[in-house]
């Protein structure tokens, strides 16, 4: 059973084209499981695992197939920044924290089951609220649609993006990027205290320094004092 | 069904099994790159070791092989037949995997490299923007490696570490971006086109002296930048804080041992040929000949761009040879109150320019 010529070519060609064209049916749904799965999984170990530095590397492995995720819908950039920005920097800080500190979750653990209810009623919460979007889409596909900006294929997501963010929702991304600056100035201020006894380098009067002002040579006869 | 599975496989590995496919397979690119990266490697190690001698007036590695040529080698087999010490108290599996993170992170990042015109195994969109976020997750490999050690001075060196990579990162992000204002494109091919068709030398009517085009001499600057937060992210002195010897024994190494320690080394020299061959890409014009005259035209651009790495290479080891070892809270001034400022202030000065006067380049896919 040799299979040559043109329906060779045709599964190859298959086989390498963009996601969008692509037979959904082969590897796009064999890596979207992949993701899932692992990602689920991993997030179920955030909460279970018993060594909290586990539970962040748990949480990296979960963005990651996020990540996997958001590639597999075509959406590149979205997964690198969610890669740079998450994994990259933000996960860092957990596991430096979480490093850093010495905490006793055994003993934390004592009392979770009374938070228990308050868990659930978030969880439920956010269940009903997904269940709603995803309702929406079933029920009534317009309302949906008229909501959402056209896609345009012919450019790339990150080009697409970029023309959204910068144009119609100018304002609301300036504004997102202001609370995060004073979110961090506050930061910074809350915890920078300067206290007067410490010696401190400054760079700029080290630098302008001269030996003629600092350093006097003095000639010293034998047997006699500076004085 | 099997018959895509194996016409995949063949597509990938160039198996005949159905006869020989049109293409060669993804794999055997991938394998040859990885080993001519791994030899190439070998070499770079050892030149490194011979420069950093020849600085200090010694000889450096000569005794296996001619000149020594063969030392990275014969490392190799020292490391490998070495028994691996594990830590009684440490965590073994995040202890072993940390190396392995190391390696495979700096690996993955060449699949985006273009070598050549077309010589990227995968030459996606957004490849900058890629090669950014693998780079930025090499600190893991050393957070891990420290942590579980248990022990308190690879403790100590991975959360200098943590500090000092993520710091610089945000510099060497400020660079790219005003490369991209330039290039208006992620992808890493349109950035060396780039290189070629817009620069100062199309500005004096010279284009031929490609070596002006190259983005080195506008953004100077942002160049200089890139090569010293290149060294903090690797990890090369001067900025070697994290296994810096004199304080912290060897950093986050200390309890590393055979294979595993072998791997941290490969991964930080695969890393440091990785930020060489960026900044060939972004600066230095890629596999782009200096000057556009007939015998530099006929050597291949694979040669221009070894030729390249090798000379970024060169600096990183003579600024290895010459320059002692930063404070770590100058290193953290230097990060953020000197780097930070001026790539932000260039981005505003980049940009204004190119709104101004138009210039920049227009192709690409975007």
């Amino acid at each position: 059973m040799a299979i040559v010529g043109k329906e060779r070519l045709q599964i190859i060609s298959n086989l390498t084209r963009p996601t969008d064209e692509r037979d959904k049916m082969t590897l796009t749904l064999f890596f979207f499981y992949l993701f899932s799965i692992v990602l689920i999984a991993a997030a179920i170990m955030v909460v279970a695992s018993r060594n909290p530095v586990h539970s962040v590397l748990f949480l990296i492995l979960a963005f990651f197939n996020a990540a996997g995720l958001f590639l597999i819908a075509g959406a590149e950039f979205l997964a690198m920044i969610l890669v740079i920005v998450y994994v990259g920097a933000v996960a860092v800080l957990f596991l430096f924290v979480v490093m850093m500190l010495d905490i006793d979750f055994a003993e934390m653990r004592k009392g979770i089951l009374q938070y228990m209810p308050i868990g659930a009623l978030i969880g439920l919460i956010l269940f009903l609220e997904l269940a709603l979007l995803a309702g929406s889409w079933v029920i009534l596909p317009e309302v949906a649609d008229s909501s959402v900006l056209p896609i345009d294929n012919s450019i790339s997501n990150t080009k697409a993006l970029g023309q959204v963010l910068y144009t119609r929702y100018v304002f609301l991304f300036q504004g997102a990027g202001i609370i995060l600056l004073i979110a961090m100035v506050g930061a910074i201020v809350l915890s920078l205290h300067h206290r007067s006894n410490v010696k401190r380098q400054d760079i700029g009067k080290q630098v302008a320094r001269d030996p003629k002002e600092t350093v006097k040579t003095v000639k010293v006869k034998s047997g006699k004092g500076i004085g | 069904m099997w018959e895509n599975i194996l016409i995949g496989l063949e597509y990938l590995f160039g198996i005949p099994i159905f006869g020989w496919g049109e293409d060669v397979g993804f794999v055997y690119k991938a394998l040859l790159l990885l080993v001519s990266l791994l030899i190439f490697i070998a070499f770079i190690l050892l030149a490194d070791r011979k420069i950093w001698a020849a600085v200090q007036l010694r000889r450096g590695p000569n005794v296996v092989g001619l000149f020594g040529l063969l030392q990275s080698f014969a490392d190799l087999l020292k490391f490998i037949f070495k028994e691996p010490i594990i830590p009684a108290s440490s965590n073994k599996i995040i202890f072993l995997l940390a190396p392995l993170v190391t390696v495979m992170l700096a690996l993955s990042a060449w699949v985006v490299i273009p070598l050549d015109e077309g010589w990227a195994l995968a030459d996606i969109n957004v490849g900058i923007l890629y090669i950014f976020a693998i780079s930025s997750l090499a600190v893991y490999g050393i957070i891990m490696g420290g942590w579980a050690s248990n022990s308190k001075y690879p403790f100590l060196s991975a959360l200098r570490s943590a500090a000092q990579m993520v710091s610089y990162e945000v510099s060497i992000g400020f660079v790219i971006v005003t490369v991209l204002l330039l290039v208006g494109s992620l992808n890493l091919t349109d950035i060396v086109i780039a290189q070629k068709e817009i620069g100062l030398a199309h500005l004096l009517g010279v284009p031929w002296m490609n070596f002006l085009n190259w983005f080195w001499l506008p953004l100077f600057p942002m160049f200089i930048i890139f090569f010293i937060s290149a060294l903090a992210e690797t990890n090369r002195p001067p900025f070697d804080l994290p296994e810096a010897e004199s304080e912290l024994v060897a950093g986050f190494m200390v309890e590393y041992s055979s294979t595993p320690y072998m791997m941290y080394m490969l991964g930080e020299y695969v890393a440091i040929i990785l930020m060489c061959s960026l900044t060939t890409i972004l600066f230095l014009g890629g596999w782009a000949a200096p000057l556009e005259i007939a015998p530099f035209t006929w050597i291949p651009g694979i040669v221009w761009f070894i030729l390249k790495v090798s000379l970024v290479f060169f600096m990183f080891a003579m600024v290895k040879a010459f320059v002692p070892r930063y404070r770590y809270d100058q290193l953290m001034r230097l990060g953020w109150k000197v780097f930070l400022p001026i790539s932000i202030f260039m981005i505003f000065i980049v940009a204004l320019i190119l709104q101004l006067t138009g210039w920049g380049w227009h192709g690409g896919v975007a």
